[in-house]
């Protein structure tokens, strides 16, 4: 599974417990509007180390943190890549 | 008003003014009959040796350590009392702070000091008769960090929960999960000596399996432990080797499911949970079945008094402990003799639940989550055994909370995770509801019997 379909996949789940009218998982889609809240994140990133092996957040320092749904992806894609 | 039957003076004039000769304390390798020290001792007849001293109670053996404990008290000026998982590094600087001059052990020591050996056997010997002493115990309870706390009691004080109009029945045979040199083991040894029956010790190090085993063959009627402890018997198929009269739990929260698993392996045991701690000894008892404790235990009932402070649960009675030994650990009770138990409880429908140790708070984005309220939902899980909730670093809210999760015996839950997050989603504010949950094969249980937490 690519880390684009995984992060969507997790966001599924997550928003799945939620409920409620939800907008499609689109590269534009405003972080914060996807139905996830903060907490939601959180428990997103804390998912995808544990998926991915991953936690681009606390191993580098990001200066801006992303806003779209892509941007969020890219930070992930970026941490994956062999440096 | 009710007559109270005479307390103790000493253990060891209690038993030797009532009839012992039928009953036993039980250790894993041997047994010892009570009534032996009427005309006996463990201590070779050099408990004299020991009058008026400061003593360390240092035995790996268990029965050793509890005949030396009823051979002391009265005697010695000091009793410390070392529990078998005591570090050896720490061990100089709990015998300078208590003063120790002299050491019962069955083990090589070292040192200068005077040394008797315990023995887990009562020879006959003649030794003199000393001077009562009100004999001072300390007892070790493990810090959360470096140095064990020391913590002062005596015999009135562990002995003041005892109703001694109760448990006087000859047929009964006590068993505690606990090490007697622990406050809730502690409890247990002296009902089992102050009542009239016997009591089989367990052993540090023995398999759970073993251990069940032993207690059936004596015949247990009266069991107790932590939750923790009786979580990790009822995953052993020897768990339905005993049955006893009596189940107790304390040292930890009991929660709904444990106490609903009891009632189903004992149907015919009567089974209680006891809130008690080293420091405020034991506050009380529920014997409804029901987790929590009802709100009008609060105020004063007999000799104790409980309180609610900042969601904590203070109390002040005759069971409290003296003080600390060392003024590191702080004050044991503040200026109104209330001690602060740490326990924090919430108040539900006229019934106080216990939400988990002031101290284990995990912040999730500031808002507080106990560890164990979130247990106590998890566990409610028919597949679940036990669980440990912990906190996960998170950049966002700074700690997220996450679950360990032990599954019965022989249970399979192929869809565990979702089911067990529907369940705290449905129970519990989303901050509350575990980001990750983990199957895993065993929860580490300290030696307390108390699940190992790691610190925050």
């Amino acid at each position: 599974m690519s880390i684009q379909s995984t992060i969507v996949s997790q966001i599924e789940q997550i928003r799945g417990g939620a409920k409620k009218d939800l907008p499609a998982l689109t590269d534009d889609l405003v972080l914060l509007d996807s139905g996830l809240d903060s907490l939601g994140i959180a428990v997103l990133v804390t998912r995808l180390e544990d998926v991915l092996g991953l936690d681009p957040f606390t191993e580098s320092d990001i200066t801006t943190p992303p806003v779209t749904l892509g941007e969020f992806i890219r930070v992930y894609e970026n941490a994956a890549k062999p440096s | 008003m009710k007559m109270q039957p005479n307390r103790p003076e000493s253990l060891r004039s209690w038993l030797t003014s009532h009839d012992a000769s039928r009953r036993f304390l039980w250790g894993a390798q041997a047994g010892a009959c009570l009534g032996d020290l009427r005309h006996g001792s463990s201590l070779g007849g050099r408990r004299q040796e020991l009058a008026g001293r400061s003593v360390l109670v240092a035995a790996h053996d268990q029965l050793a350590a509890s005949l030396a404990l009823i051979e002391l008290d009265g005697v010695a000026r000091r009793m410390v009392i070392c529990p078998p998982d005591i570090g050896a590094g720490q061990l100089p600087s709990v015998m300078a702070k208590s003063g120790v001059d002299a050491v019962v052990t069955d083990h090589e020591f070292g040192g200068d000091l005077l040394s008797v050996s315990a023995t887990p056997a009562i020879t006959q010997c003649v030794d003199q008769e000393s001077e009562h002493l009100p004999t001072e115990w300390v007892l070790l309870s493990s810090g959360t960090s470096g140095a064990p706390k020391m913590i002062l009691h005596n015999l009135a004080s562990l002995t003041a929960p005892i109703d001694l109009s109760k448990n006087q029945s000859t047929d009964i045979i006590w068993g505690t999960f606990y090490d007697i040199r622990r406050y809730g083991g502690m409890q247990i040894f002296l009902r089992a000596l102050l009542g009239t029956g016997s009591m089989i010790l367990s052993s540090a190090g023995e398999p759970v399996a073993d251990h069940l085993v032993r207690l059936s063959r004596h015949g247990v009627t009266h069991l107790t432990g932590t939750p923790s402890h009786w979580r990790r018997a009822l995953m052993s198929p020897q768990a339905h080797a005993i049955a006893p009269r009596y189940v107790r739990l304390s040292g930890e929260i009991p929660d709904q499911a444990i106490l609903n698993s009891l009632q189903a392996a004992y149907p015919d045991a009567a089974i209680g949970h006891a809130f008690a701690s080293t420091e405020a000894g034991v506050a009380f008892e529920v014997n409804d079945d029901l987790a929590g404790f009802p709100a009008e235990f609060l105020g004063v009932r007999g000799d104790v008094e409980m309180k609610i402070e900042n969601d904590t649960l203070h109390i002040r009675s005759n069971r409290i402990a003296k003080r600390y030994l060392d003024g590191e650990h702080g004050v044991l009770a503040d200026g109104q003799g209330f001690v602060d138990t740490g326990d924090v409880v919430e108040l539900r429908e006229g019934r106080y639940y216990f939400l988990g140790r002031k101290n284990g708070v995990i912040n999730v984005g500031g808002m507080k989550v106990y560890p164990e309220e979130v247990e106590a939902v998890i566990n409610r899980h028919p597949a679940v055994r036990m669980s440990m909730v912990r906190s996960r670093k998170n950049f966002i809210t700074g700690a997220l909370v996450c679950a360990d999760v032990v599954l019965k015996e022989g249970s399979e839950a192929p869809d565990l995770n979702n089911e067990v997050l529907e369940i705290c989603r449905q129970n519990l504010p989303p901050h509350k509801v575990p980001a990750t949950i983990r199957c895993v094969a065993a929860l580490e249980v300290a030696a307390a019997g108390k699940l190992v937490r790691p610190r925050a």
